[in-house]
């Protein structure tokens, strides 16, 4: 990263990130990083509106965030504990609500999982090598970003559904992807496939290959070199793809429901469930359930502005 | 590198492949027939017309958000920096089963609105205001690291040469903003068209009104009417397609016209 982090740099970065449209938060190294730091040495009210239009200006920013982003939020705990503690907590403890859980932590589990790997080999693939139809790999990686989530579901119904292309062989062997596990987790791997690679390009281009050249060199074997060179060096970025990957795969709801079929306490996942409680006017389970997802937006968005802050720490000495 | 590909082919490439075969087993007339019918041209209509209007309103209302986020400070400014990416964060359902509640007619915002006779809930509107929701990040996140790295001497150059600060922001600044601006844009736009769990809570989901077209192709699912299904996700596939190209020319525009310090 270039000291001036200019303009160029935030471009590249946006267009890293291009259709990337989820992870346009991620571009963690210009994201406030120059606000104070830029010696301001010339005289302030040159850059700066009258006082009353700062003031309209923050009041519109404030009032527009807090109606449309923060009450949102908050009417989501109030509903959720509007009948008391003991209502929200023995609505989590439903065997449907546990069930639902359950399904959901073990289908972010599948899903992450393979995403890790593969997003690690995708990101290594592109970064470290040139050949040809790169960028259509790129674009690729980000294409699930860009189609609406009932399409990602839509196209595995056209694949495994009774209709579908391969339906009836599976039908045949009696296998079932479509409305089980399988074409849950694999909803979900689409969905999610782009957010480790996209999070480790940027960070594996701008270390280069000298690190891995000299580390072969000196003769350590291409695990080792990975494992003790690259691992190392792409840590925090890989904590911050695995983290945005898994908050999308606990979350997503418009792919999983599409292929889920909605079978009670059996394909379930907690947004869906919100769904079905919800439309069945269980007001105080469907929020209760959605709390925890709420939670979880919160946690992640806590953990996500910890490790930027690590990922700029951590981009100093590329600094200069 | 082999098995990236592999992987690859397997999770996204085939699956897409699988649509667009699905398509081709339709002759062009039946597939016109679909995309055509009153109630699909309606669905896309809704779909299209109301992201473009939450795009804009995006598009103003991100701005501000950025100028104010950037250039002041004001007390909980880092906190309602932070706040910008729950739209990002918050599962889709989540976010609709709160936005319906907030806005129904008992709703904390619904009521008082009722009274002032404007129904937001099972209405065009509801779609409206879950779209500006999901699109809020996109323009800031987009604007923010442009707008923080601009070059302080171009406007202290204007000043000094007599420019009133209006001018100099709408003649100066905003210019250069323009590319991470219609970028942002074309985002969230993107996403409004295919958002869906955000918005089928609020919509109401009556046909030819307030019914969205991812929503249409779940129905035509659940009815088994798999080539209606595909004829319409074809075609907003393709207008995904579209709206990627078009940022990424944005894209390079963008750093084209940069100049090299």
């Amino acid at each position: 990263m270039s000291t001036e982090s200019g303009f160029v740099t935030s471009a590249t970065e946006l267009r890293a990130y291009a259709p990337a449209a989820d992870l346009s938060i991620a571009s963690p190294s210009s994201r406030d990083s120059g606000a104070q730091a830029r010696p301001r040495t010339s005289p302030q009210h040159l850059r700066t509106e009258p006082g009353p239009v700062r003031f309209v200006i923050i009041g519109l920013a404030v009032t527009f965030l807090t109606v449309f982003v923060v009450l949102p939020l908050v009417v989501v705990f109030a509903q959720a504990f509007s009948k008391g503690v003991g209502a929200y907590f023995s609505a989590l403890a439903e065997p449907e609500a546990l069930s639902a859980i359950w399904l959901t932590l073990l289908v972010a589990a599948i899903s992450v999982t393979l995403n890790l790997v593969f997003g690690v080999m995708a990101a290594w693939a592109i970064s470290k090598f040139d050949f040809r139809g790169k960028t259509f790999l790129i674009t690729l990686i980000d294409l699930p970003f860009s189609v609406s989530p009932v399409i990602s579901g839509l196209v595995f119904v056209l694949l495994f559904g009774a209709q579908g292309f391969l339906g009836p062989w599976l039908q045949a062997h009696d296998i079932h992807v479509l409305f089980a596990v399988p074409g849950i987790a694999l909803a979900t791997i689409f969905v999610t496939f782009p957010f480790v690679a996209r999070a480790l390009i940027p960070l594996m281009q701008e270390q280069g290959t000298q690190e891995e050249e000299a580390a072969i060199s000196l003769g350590a074997s291409g695990l080792q070199t990975f494992f003790r060179v690259t691992l190392p060096n792409i840590k925090w970025g890989l904590l911050y793809g695995v983290l945005l990957c898994n908050a999308r795969a606990m979350g997503e709801f418009g792919a999983v429901s599409v292929v889920s079929g909605h079978i009670r306490g059996e394909t379930n996942t907690m947004p869906l469930l919100v769904e079905i409680l919800y439309n069945e006017y269980q007001f105080v389970s469907s929020f209760a359930i959605a709390s925890l997802l709420a939670m979880l937006a919160l946690i992640t968005l806590v953990v996500k502005t910890v490790l930027e802050r690590r990922l700029d720490e951590g981009q100093v000495p590329y600094d200069h | 590198m082999g098995l990236t590909l592999t992987w690859l082919s397997v999770i996204i490439l085939i699956p897409l492949a699988a649509l667009f075969l699905k398509t081709f087993e339709l002759s062009f007339d039946q597939f016109w027939g679909i995309v055509t019918s009153r109630r699909t041209l309606n669905a896309l209509k809704i779909s299209f017309g109301l992201s473009f209007a939450a795009a804009l309103v995006n598009l103003v209302m991100g701005t501000i958000i950025v100028w104010a986020l950037v250039r002041y400070r004001f007390p909980g400014r880092r906190l309602f920096d932070a706040i910008v990416d729950i739209p990002f964060a918050l599962p889709t359902a989540v976010a609709g089963v709160a936005l319906t509640q907030l806005f129904a007619q008992k709703g904390w915002l619904g009521a008082p609105l009722a009274e002032l006779g404007i129904k937001v809930a099972f209405t065009p509107v509801g779609i409206f205001i879950a779209m500006v929701f999901i699109g809020i990040p996109f323009v800031v996140r987009t604007v923010q690291p442009v707008l923080i790295d601009l070059d302080p001497e171009i406007e202290e150059a204007a000043a000094s040469l007599g420019a009133n600060r209006w001018h100099t922001v709408f003649r100066v600044i905003l210019p250069g903003l323009v590319p991470a601006l219609l970028t942002g844009f074309a985002l969230a736009f993107a996403r409004a068209v295919g958002e869906y769990g955000s918005v089928i809570f609020i919509a109401g989901n009556l046909p030819n009104v307030s019914e969205i077209a991812p929503l249409l192709i779940v129905i035509r699912l659940s009815e088994f009417r798999y080539a209606d299904a595909t004829a319409i996700a074809v075609i907003m596939l393709l207008a995904s397609f579209l709206i990627i190209f078009a940022v990424n020319r944005l894209q390079r525009w963008a750093q084209n016209r940069t100049p090299v310090h």
